[in-house]
C-alpha cells in the first residue's frame, strides 16, 4: 500500500484535474492571469497539467493601467520565459475618459476597468471558459462558489441557483454565449499557496518581498507612490519604509504592510502569526459586506 | 486553554529562522486530512457550529472578527452575542433571511489534521446543495435540536448521506443548554436515531451532546454534563479513522485528456481513481479489452516510477492502441463492468420531474453519453424509507431507476468504488444538472442485445428507392392543421414516386400506443415510441411524415438525437390558439375549456415553442396547399427529393 498523498500533493492533483477537464471539454478556454501569487501558482499548475505540451489556451491580463510597474515587467518576463500566449486587454473607453481611482473613486474605477474590461475581453474573443485564481478561503461569497461556476450570456452569476456539483463530475455544458468560470484553487488556503510557492520555488513578483519603498500613509493604509499620477495631499510626504505586499492589484488601492520578510521562508513565518486576513489590504472590498458578491453577480472574478 | 494548546499557529517568538519554518511545514505535510459536512434540519445550528469551530481554533482574523461583530448587530439572531452563523452564511440573501441557501466550504486545521468542512442548507428546497456537500465528504455531522428531536430532514439527510456512501456519522445533539443539559433527552434522541438508521450501513455513529452557541463539547469539554464521558466534537474529528480504502481497490484510471503535442508523444492524462500503477504494469483498455504496458509515467518533475490513488499523472503506453477520453485503463485481472443498461439510485434535483422515457445527457468523471431512463422502479419515502410505486420523481425525491445509454459505459458499482460508480444527469435543453446517480448493477439484458451490422444498410435501401430518407416532424397545437398539410404533402410525394409513410395520433394511439393516456409521463412515452418507429422506417429508406402535437422541447430533441444528422426536419405549424379553438375539428377545445379534459395542450398544459424548427409555417390566413408548397420547395432546394 502506498503512503497517502500529502496535503499539497492532494491539492495539486485536484487542480491539475480541473485544468485538464476544461481543456478536454471546452472549445475556447482562457486563463485569467492577474500576475499575483495565485496566478503564479496557477501558471505553474497549468504547465504541470499539460507537460510536455504547453498549456492549450492563452493567458489574458485585464490591465487597468494602474497596476504596479513591477507587475507589468514581471508579466512580460514570464510570458517570454514560459512561452505562453499572452493577451492584454484594457477598457479603452474608460482610459479615454481618464477614469482612475483618485478621480472617480475605487468602486467606479474597479467596475469599469476590471468588471467591464473583463466582460469586453471575454466577448471580444468569445471564450467559453475562463480560469480564475479565486480561493474559497478569501471571502464569504467565494466560499459559496462552485469550482465550475456558470455565467449567463451577460456574464452574471446567480448565487441562489448554482448547478449542483457532485463528486469530481463537472457539468461543462453551456449554450452559445454562456460561459463557465473555473477556479482550480478553490480549496487552497493562503498558507497552502505560500507553502507551495516555497516547495516548488515558483517565481513571484518582487513586491511580495520586503524592501525599502516610498510609501504614503492615507486612510490608514500604506500606499506606495508608483508614479506621479498620485498627487500628494497637503502634509503628505513619501517616506522610505521597509514594506511588502500581501496581495497585489492597482497600486492606489493596495495597502502595503510593514515587514522585514525578504525571503520566502520569512514570508511564511510571517503568515503563521498573521492576525488579519489578506483582503484587509484591499480597498475595494471594504465598501460593505456583500460587496464582493455584488461585483461577482455583475461579472467580476 | 485546551483549545489554544491545539493551535498550529506558532508563537511569534518561536519563529526565528528558516529551519523552524521548514520543520513547521514538514509537520503540516504529515497531517492527515478529513472532509466532512454539517447537515440536518433548518435552525438546528449547523452554521453556528462551524462558526464556533473556526472561532475556537483561532482561524478567524481580526478584521473578519470586527466585521462579524458589526454584522451581528445588524443581522444577528443572538441578541448581544456574536452570531457565528454569519461567518459562513456568505450570501446577502442568506444573511438577510438568516438561513443557509447554498453550501459553503471552510478550512481549518489542528495539530493533527487538516479539515475541509461543507456547511450545507437545512431546507428541503435546497437538498441538492446538501448533496453537493455530501458527495465529497467522508463524515457527516447530523445536527439535531435537543428540543425537537429527530425531524424529517434529519432522516432525509441521513438517508442521502448513506446513499452517497458516507460511513461515519456524528449525531450532534445541539442546543442541549435549552433542554437543561438533560441526559434523558439525549438518550431518547440517540435511541430514535439509531433505530431509523439501523440499515444505513454506517460504520460509526457517534452521538455528542453540545451547545454550539456556548461551545460546550465542541472544542472544550462541558462542565455542565458530568454524565457524558465521550469525546468532544473536535477530539472525535481529529481521531476518527476514515480509512480511505481506494488504495486497495484494483486500478481504475479514467482517461481524461489525450496529450499529443507532436507525433512522437502520446500521453494519457488522468487522475488515478483507485489502486496504483507502476512502470511496466500491464493495463487493459476497459471498453476494447486491448492490453498494453505502461512504459513511462511522465511529469514536469521528471518521470515517476509509480502513481497512487489521487495522483494526476500522464501515462505513456508501449503500444499504439486506441484510447480516448471516457475510456479507462484498468487492472487486467479485475475489470469494470461494460454495459449500456444498468440500475441506479438517483437523487432528483430538477425543477421538471424525472419522467421515464425521457432522454438526458449522462456524465461520469470523464465520459458523456446520451441516456434514457427506461424505468422508474420505485421511489423511496424519506420518512418511512418504504419503497413506493411512482410514475415520476419530483424535485428532491430519491428513487431507483433503470437506464439505457446510447453506447457502452465502463463502471463499477458505487458501493465498491465511489469514483467509477457515480454519474450525473443533465437536461438536454437547459443544461442544468438534474440528477445524481449511483450505479447498483448492470442489467443482464445488456449483454445479450447487440446491433447486427447488416450488409444491406440504410444507404442501399434508400438508393434502391431513389430517395433520401427523412423524418418530417409536424408539431403544433391540436387543430393547427398538421395532419391536413401532411396529407397533402404525402399525396404529392407519392405522385412523384417517393416512398412515404405517415404516423399520426390516430393510427398510433389505436394500436402501438393504446395503453397510453395524456399525462406528462405518457406523452413522453408516446413520442419516444413514435420516434423509435420513425427511426426504423427511415432506416428502411422511407420518407416519414409524423404529425404530433409533441409539446415538449425535450422530446422533440430526443427524436432528433435518435436520427442521423440532417434527417429530422421539424415543421412548426404555427396557428394561433384562437384559430385552432374556433376550428375545433374534434370538439376537444370546447371540452377542455369546460374542464372536461385535463392536460390539454394550450389550455392547461404548455406548448414549448420550437427553438430550431427547420420550417416555421405561420399558418394564419394561409391554405394548407400553400403550406405544402413551401415544404416541397424547401425539400427540393436541399436535395431531399
Amino acid at each position: 500500500m502506498n503512503a497517502p498523498l500529502s496535503h499539497l500533493q492532494r491539492l495539486e492533483a485536484e487542480s491539475i484535474h480541473i485544468f485538464r477537464e476544461v481543456a478536454a471539454s471546452f472549445d475556447n478556454p482562457v486563463m485569467l492571469y492577474s500576475v499575483g501569487k495565485d496566478s503564479s501558482v496557477m501558471l505553474h499548475l497549468a504547465l504541470k497539467a499539460f507537460y510536455p505540451a504547453p498549456p492549450p489556451f492563452p493567458f489574458l491580463h485585464v490591465d487597468t493601467t494602474w497596476k504596479f510597474r513591477e507587475m507589468i515587467e514581471f508579466r512580460d518576463r514570464m510570458a517570454r520565459d514560459k512561452g505562453f500566449d499572452l493577451l492584454v486587454h484594457t477598457n479603452e473607453e474608460a482610459r479615454d475618459e481618464g477614469v482612475g481611482p483618485f478621480t472617480h473613486g475605487s468602486s467606479v474605477h474597479t467596475h469599469l476597468y476590471k468588471t467591464v474590461g473583463l466582460r469586453q475581453a471575454l466577448d471580444k474573443y468569445g471564450f467559453d471558459a475562463a480560469f480564475g485564481g479565486a480561493r474559497r478561503d478569501e471571502e464569504k461569497s467565494r466560499a459559496k462558489e462552485r469550482i465550475f461556476s456558470f455565467r449567463n450570456a451577460s456574464h452574471g452569476w446567480d448565487p441562489k441557483n448554482q448547478r449542483p456539483e457532485m463528486w469530481n463530475i463537472y457539468n461543462t455544458r453551456v449554450a452559445k454565449g454562456e460561459s463557465i468560470r473555473v477556479f482550480p484553487l478553490s480549496n487552497w488556503t493562503e498558507l497552502d499557496i505560500w507553502q507551495y510557492i516555497l516547495q516548488e520555488r515558483i517565481p513571484i513578483v518582487p513586491l511580495y518581498f520586503a524592501k525599502q519603498r516610498p510609501v504614503v500613509e492615507r486612510d490608514g493604509m500604506l500606499i506606495m507612490r508608483d508614479d506621479d499620477r498620485m498627487e500628494l495631499l497637503p502634509g503628505e510626504e513619501p517616506k522610505e519604509q521597509m514594506v511588502r505586499f500581501r496581495t497585489l492589484g492597482c497600486y492606489p488601492l493596495t495597502g502595503a504592510i510593514e515587514s522585514e520578510a525578504d525571503t520566502l521562508e520569512a514570508i511564511v513565518a510571517e503568515m503563521l502569526v498573521a492576525r488579519t486576513s489578506e483582503r484587509q489590504g484591499r480597498l475595494i472590498d471594504k465598501d460593505e459586506a456583500g460587496s464582493m458578491e455584488k461585483k461577482k453577480r455583475e461579472g467580476y472574478f | 486553554m485546551s483549545a489554544l494548546a491545539k493551535l498550529d499557529r506558532l508563537d511569534e517568538a518561536e519563529i526565528t529562522a528558516a529551519d523552524t519554518v521548514a520543520a513547521f511545514l514538514a509537520e503540516q505535510e504529515a497531517k492527515s486530512f478529513l472532509r466532512f459536512l454539517t447537515c440536518g434540519s433548518v435552525d438546528d445550528g449547523k452554521s453556528t457550529l462551524i462558526g464556533r469551530l473556526l472561532y475556537d481554533t483561532k482561524l478567524i482574523f481580526e478584521d473578519q472578527l470586527a466585521s462579524l461583530e458589526s454584522e451581528s448587530k445588524k443581522f444577528g439572531t443572538t441578541g448581544e452575542d456574536i452570531d457565528f452563523a454569519l461567518l459562513v452564511d456568505g450570501l446577502e440573501s442568506e444573511r438577510e433571511q438568516g438561513i443557509t441557501i447554498d453550501v459553503a466550504y471552510r478550512f481549518f486545521a489542528t495539530a493533527r489534521r487538516k479539515f475541509i468542512v461543507a456547511d450545507t442548507p437545512g431546507h428541503e428546497q435546497y437538498t441538492r446543495n446538501m448533496a453537493t456537500g455530501a458527495s465529497t465528504a467522508d463524515l457527516a455531522i447530523v445536527l439535531i435540536d435537543a428540543r425537537k428531536g429527530v425531524l424529517p430532514q434529519t432522516r432525509r439527510h441521513s438517508f442521502i448521506a448513506s446513499l452517497l456512501g458516507i460511513r461515519h456519522i456524528v449525531v450532534a445533539i445541539n442546543k442541549i443548554d435549552l433542554a437543561d443539559y438533560s441526559q434523558e433527552t439525549f438518550d431518547q434522541i440517540v435511541a430514535d436515531y439509531r433505530r431509523f438508521a439501523a440499515d444505513f450501513g454506517f460504520e460509526t455513529i457517534t452521538p455528542i451532546p453540545m451547545s454550539a452557541r456556548y461551545g460546550d463539547n465542541v472544542t472544550t469539554r462541558s462542565r455542565k454534563m458530568g454524565w457524558y464521558d465521550g469525546p468532544t466534537l473536535l477530539d472525535h474529528l481529529e481521531t476518527v479513522a476514515v480509512d480511505d480504502r481506494t488504495d486497495d481497490l484494483p486500478l481504475r484510471f479514467p482517461v481524461q485528456y489525450v496529450n499529443r503535442p507532436h507525433l512522437d508523444f502520446r500521453g494519457f492524462a488522468g487522475t488515478v481513481a483507485s489502486g496504483a500503477v507502476a512502470v511496466g504494469d500491464e493495463v487493459v483498455v476497459a471498453k476494447s479489452g486491448k492490453t498494453a504496458r505502461v512504459s513511462r509515467i511522465v511529469s514536469m518533475d521528471g518521470n515517476l516510477e509509480a502513481a497512487a490513488t489521487g495522483q494526476a499523472v500522464t501515462l505513456v503506453l508501449n503500444d499504439e492502441i486506441e484510447v480516448s477520453r471516457g475510456n479507462m485503463l484498468v487492472a487486467p485481472e479485475e475489470r469494470p463492468h461494460i454495459a449500456s443498461q444498468f440500475e441506479a439510485n438517483i437523487v432528483w434535483f430538477g425543477e421538471q420531474p424525472l419522467l421515464p422515457g425521457r432522454s438526458y445527457i449522462l456524465r461520469t468523471e470523464t465520459d458523456q453519453v446520451s441516456a434514457n431512463v427506461t424505468a422508474l422502479r420505485h421511489k423511496v419515502d424519506v420518512n418511512t424509507f418504504a419503497e413506493e410505486a411512482a410514475r415520476h420523481l419530483d424535485l428532491n425525491e430519491v428513487g431507483v431507476i433503470n437506464i439505457a445509454t446510447q453506447s457502452d459505459l465502463a463502471f463499477d458499482p458505487y458501493a465498491k468504488n465511489r469514483a467509477t460508480g457515480a454519474f450525473v444527469l443533465i437536461d438536454r435543453v437547459t443544461n442544468a444538472t438534474v440528477g445524481a446517480g449511483m450505479i447498483n448493477s448492470a442489467l443482464r439484458r445488456a449483454d445479450n442485445i447487440h446491433w447486427q451490422a447488416l450488409d444491406v444498410n440504410k444507404a442501399s435501401r434508400a438508393e434502391a428507392k431513389g430517395q433520401k430518407p427523412a423524418v418530417l416532424w409536424f408539431t403544433g397545437l391540436s387543430g393547427s392543421g398538421k395532419s391536413t398539410v401532411a396529407n397533402i404533402l404525402e399525396k404529392r410525394l407519392h405522385a412523384k414516386g417517393k416512398h412515404t409513410y405517415t404516423l399520426d395520433g390516430d393510427n398510433v394511439r389505436h394500436g402501438l400506443n393504446r395503453d397510453l393516456g395524456f399525462t406528462d409521463e405518457d406523452r413522453v412515452e408516446n413520442i419516444r415510441r413514435v420516434g423509435e418507429v420513425a427511426k426504423l422506417m427511415s432506416d428502411a429508406g422511407l420518407i416519414v411524415l409524423c404529425s404530433f402535437i409533441s409539446p415538449f422541447r425535450a422530446e422533440r430533441r430526443m427524436v432528433r438525437d435518435l436520427l442521423d444528422e440532417g434527417e429530422m426536419i421539424t415543421i412548426w405549424v404555427d396557428t394561433p390558439i384562437e384559430e385552432c379553438a374556433r376550428r375545433d375539428p374534434k370538439g376537444l377545445y370546447k371540452k377542455a375549456y369546460a374542464g372536461e379534459i385535463e392536460n390539454f395542450t394550450g389550455v392547461d398544459s404548455p406548448f414549448e415553442l420550437p427553438e430550431r424548427a427547420e420550417i416555421h409555417l405561420k399558418a394564419k390566413d394561409r391554405t394548407a396547399e400553400d403550406m405544402a408548397d413551401e415544404i416541397e420547395a424547401w425539400m427540393i432546394e436541399r436535395g431531399y427529393i
